[in-house]
């Protein structure tokens, strides 16, 4: 079907699309539907007709502009900062991490900087390893394992048992591997059909997001899942 | 069940949205619903007031579903509007009687001529605080009295209903054609034309003047009081707040101390500021409001600079001309480039508001060069409201001689970090977003949750307060300086566009 939309050097009705395939017009239809909901075809608004959309073009990216996500993302990581008292990070993949495309201060907290367009290293924070092991567009393993502290893993088996654990139960932290006593807690952002679009993160001192010498806390795990969930709901209604 | 929480209805010109707040301010759910804008000829705007409350119907339910509540946990109900849109209904059948006339409709610029030309002006300045202009709800009121057939008649006849849409949805919540409370809030009424500013109360002179029967009007209440109780949805919740939206998101962003400012960036953009209990007498630029009166308090007043548009030319690139997809990727396509290209867009598609109030400006793009790319065109979008606000602020300074110390935004642009940073630099002040952006919907809650005793005062409402981002102005003076310069340049090729009929 991209093929006949691209070569027929204009758009097409739907009756032009079922000849052309030789299906039955109610079987176009939900293909149509589908790939213009993904941006892989377009609809004309006035005369309904189809082309080729621009999603064809950025295959290579997730298809979700960073902006976007954030419009979508503003109100649910607002009420997560004030649900957990902590930071909130949005990150987008970028080659070489996490590239933070919003944050929320935290609430409280002394005079703080915003952060967009810090890249995160991969292998060295939450947001990072959660891009790792769930997003679209991200590389399959980082290319250095740079020390940022003593926390900082950076063997590869290490990573890779750490990503195996991440990948089974759908949460990455970091306990100050990128900047001592700083943790983390981050879940992926799912898109459109579940596609992993972004990561969503909590972050503060150690001692607010980790139980005494143990794991994250469980209601900032449970709070940056819920949120999350929202954020997810209002990206694939409207992809 | 002693989880209690207060809800928010926030009618605004493109949708509405109803969110639960808890005891400390946080949003708890939020469920939005768009209508339908008919723009039936060049300069009118109309909305169906009954899709509006078949929406807010649904939209409380649903909100209440989402944060898994009841309506028995409840504690009181806040409303919010788009100010100025007017409605009239039967009070027998409960529908309107017509389209409502919406804020940006210009239909109402012969009658208002005509005031002037009676010299008017005057005289309504001093009752009112207001010039008059199509701007405000009285002269809409007049117009379908006059061009809707049979409505005087029926009106003075006391059949029909009037408001804005506080009071359309206060009147239909507490039980419509059934005992339904038909009252406007004083922040409304400060923006029909038709309200003494220093009173609160309809004035016969203005009545007069536009030919208006008093029988329709609604009762002119403080912001927060108990109004009535729902009947349905929200069956037994007490509604006990009401505030222009504008107004909602002052109180919203705390602004409770004179010189406190905010600007909501939504379909338009509102900078007010709050000026204390002394009715203010700015120049003509901008325009004194009623900021809150809070049950038998003394009323706060604010100045507000009104902008028509802002978000709603990004719709304009969205929708008429399609250069983007999705309103945020204007950010996107306006970060390609590095600057405006040389271009700027003055967005006078209905004249322009404050600070030059000329209803016959229209849009124009200048600096035009082949150099010029859609992604220019984008950043010159941006743009155009940070200049507007900057031209805003400059006349309170002006006027009033307050100077910001820092601007509280809100609404959906702020979303926008361009746009946000492009302001702090235009403005030269620091740019602070708060935790809650829905203020509007925030605000009326805390009207609610204040009259029912749920929040004791407003200290406690300004502790909830937090910050949730900072932009620090970074624009060297001698390029603000340029720019600014320019930014003038093009509002002159707008202004006084439209040529006089022949
Ligand atoms: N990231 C963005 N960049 C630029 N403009 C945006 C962005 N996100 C939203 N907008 C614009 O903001 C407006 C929506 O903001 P908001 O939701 O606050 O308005 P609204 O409350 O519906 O308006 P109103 O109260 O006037 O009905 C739209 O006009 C849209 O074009
Ligand atoms: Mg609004």
């Amino acid at each position: 079907m991209l093929r006949i939309l691209g070569g027929a050097g204009r758009p097409l009705r739907l009756s032009e699309i079922a000849d052309a395939l030789d299906l039955p017009k109610p079987t176009i239809f939900g293909l149509v539907r589908t790939l213009r909901d993904v941006g892989f075809v377009h609809q004309d608004r006035a005369t309904s007709d189809y082309s080729l959309g621009d999603g064809i073009r950025n295959l290579h990216e997730s298809g979700l502009d960073p902006n976007d996500l954030r419009s979508h993302a503003m109100n649910w990581s607002d009420a997560l900062a004030s649900r957990t008292r902590l930071e909130v990070h949005i990150g987008f993949p970028d080659p070489d991490g996490a590239r933070i495309v919003h944050h929320v201060f935290r609430p409280g907290g002394a005079k703080q900087h915003l952060r967009i367009g810090e890249v995160l290293p991969f292998h060295a924070s939450a947001l990072g390893k959660i891009m790792l092991g769930f997003v679209a567009g991200t590389p399959s393993s980082p290319r250095l394992l740079e020390r940022y502290t003593q926390r900082t893993v950076v063997s590869r088996a290490a990573l890779d048992a750490e990503m195996h654990r991440i990948r089974a139960r759908g949460w990455s932290s970091e306990g100050g591997e990128l900047t001592p006593g700083i943790g983390a807690v981050a879940v992926p952002l799912r898109g459109y059909g579940g596609i992993g679009v972004g990561a969503l993160a909590v972050t503060g001192p150690v001692e607010k997001v980790f139980r005494h010498a143990g794991p994250p806390l469980e209601s900032i795990i449970q709070a940056t899942t819920d949120t999350a969930v929202s954020i997810s709901r209002s990206l694939g209604l409207h992809a | 069940m002693n989880d209690t929480v207060i809800a928010a209805i926030d009618q605004g010109t493109t949708s509405t949205r109803c969110m639960i707040f808890d005891r400390q301010g946080r949003t708890r759910s939020l469920a939005q619903r768009e209508h339908h804008q008919v723009f039936p000829q060049p300069g009118w705007a109309e909305q169906d007031a009954d899709e509006i409350w078949r929406h807010v119907q649904r939209l409380v339910p649903e909100a209440l579903a989402q944060a898994g509540l009841d309506r028995r946990q409840v504690a009181a109900l806040g409303i919010a509007n788009q100010r100025e849109t007017t409605v009239v209904w039967d009070r027998t059948t409960g529908k309107s009687v017509a389209p409502a006339i919406t804020w940006q409709d210009t239909r109402t610029s012969d009658l208002v001529d005509d005031l002037v030309a009676k010299g008017a002006t005057d005289k309504v300045m001093a009752v009112t605080g207001l010039q008059p202009r199509t701007y405000f709800a009285g002269p809409r009121l007049r117009w379908l009295l006059d061009h809707r057939r049979g409505l005087r008649q029926r009106a003075k006849a006391g059949e029909l209903l009037f408001g804005t849409m506080e009071s359309w949805l206060i009147w239909n919540l507490t039980g419509g054609v059934d005992g339904g409370v038909h009252v406007t809030d004083v922040t409304n009424a400060s923006r029909t034309m038709l309200m003494d500013l220093s009173t609160g109360q309809w004035d016969d002179s203005m009545l007069d003047l536009l030919d208006i029967p008093r029988v329709g009007l609604p009762s002119i209440r403080s912001n927060a009081e108990v109004y009535g109780t729902c009947v349905d949805p929200l069956q037994g919740v007490p509604i006990a707040g009401a505030l222009g939206d504008q107004q909602a998101a002052l109180f919203g962003q705390t602004c409770f101390e004179p010189g406190d400012a905010k600007c909501t960036y939504g379909t338009g953009a509102f900078l007010l500021i709050n000026t204390g209990k002394e009715r203010p007498t700015p120049g003509p630029s901008v325009l004194p409001t009623v900021a809150y009166a809070l049950g038998d308090d003394d009323p706060v007043y604010a100045v507000e600079g009104s902008i028509a548009m802002a978000g709603s030319l990004v719709q304009w690139l969205r929708d008429a001309l399609e250069i983007i997809p999705t309103a945020p990727q204007i950010e996107t396509l306006a970060r390609s480039v590095e600057h405006n290209g040389g271009c700027y867009i003055v967005p006078a598609f209905s004249g322009l508001y404050a600070p030059r109030w000329d209803q016959d400006a229209r849009g124009v793009i200048v600096g035009l060069t082949s150099f010029v790319t859609k992604a220019h065109l984008a950043r010159a979008v941006l743009e155009a409201t940070a200049w507007q606000t900057w031209e805003v602020v400059e006349a309170i300074r002006n006027d009033l001689g307050l100077t910001l110390e820092t601007l509280r935004v809100d609404g959906g642009m702020t979303s926008n970090h361009l746009l946000m940073q492009m302001l702090s630099d235009v403005l030269d002040v620091a740019v602070e977003r708060p935790l809650v952006s829905e203020t509007v919907c925030l605000g009326a809650a805390y009207a609610a949750g204040l009259t029912v005793g749920y929040w004791s005062d407003l200290a406690t409402l300004s502790h909830h307060r937090h910050v949730a981002a900072v932009w620090r102005p970074k624009m060297d003076a001698a390029v603000r300086k340029r720019e600014s310069t320019q930014w003038n340049r093009a509002v002159d090729h707008a202004l006084g566009w439209v040529l006089p009929p022949d």
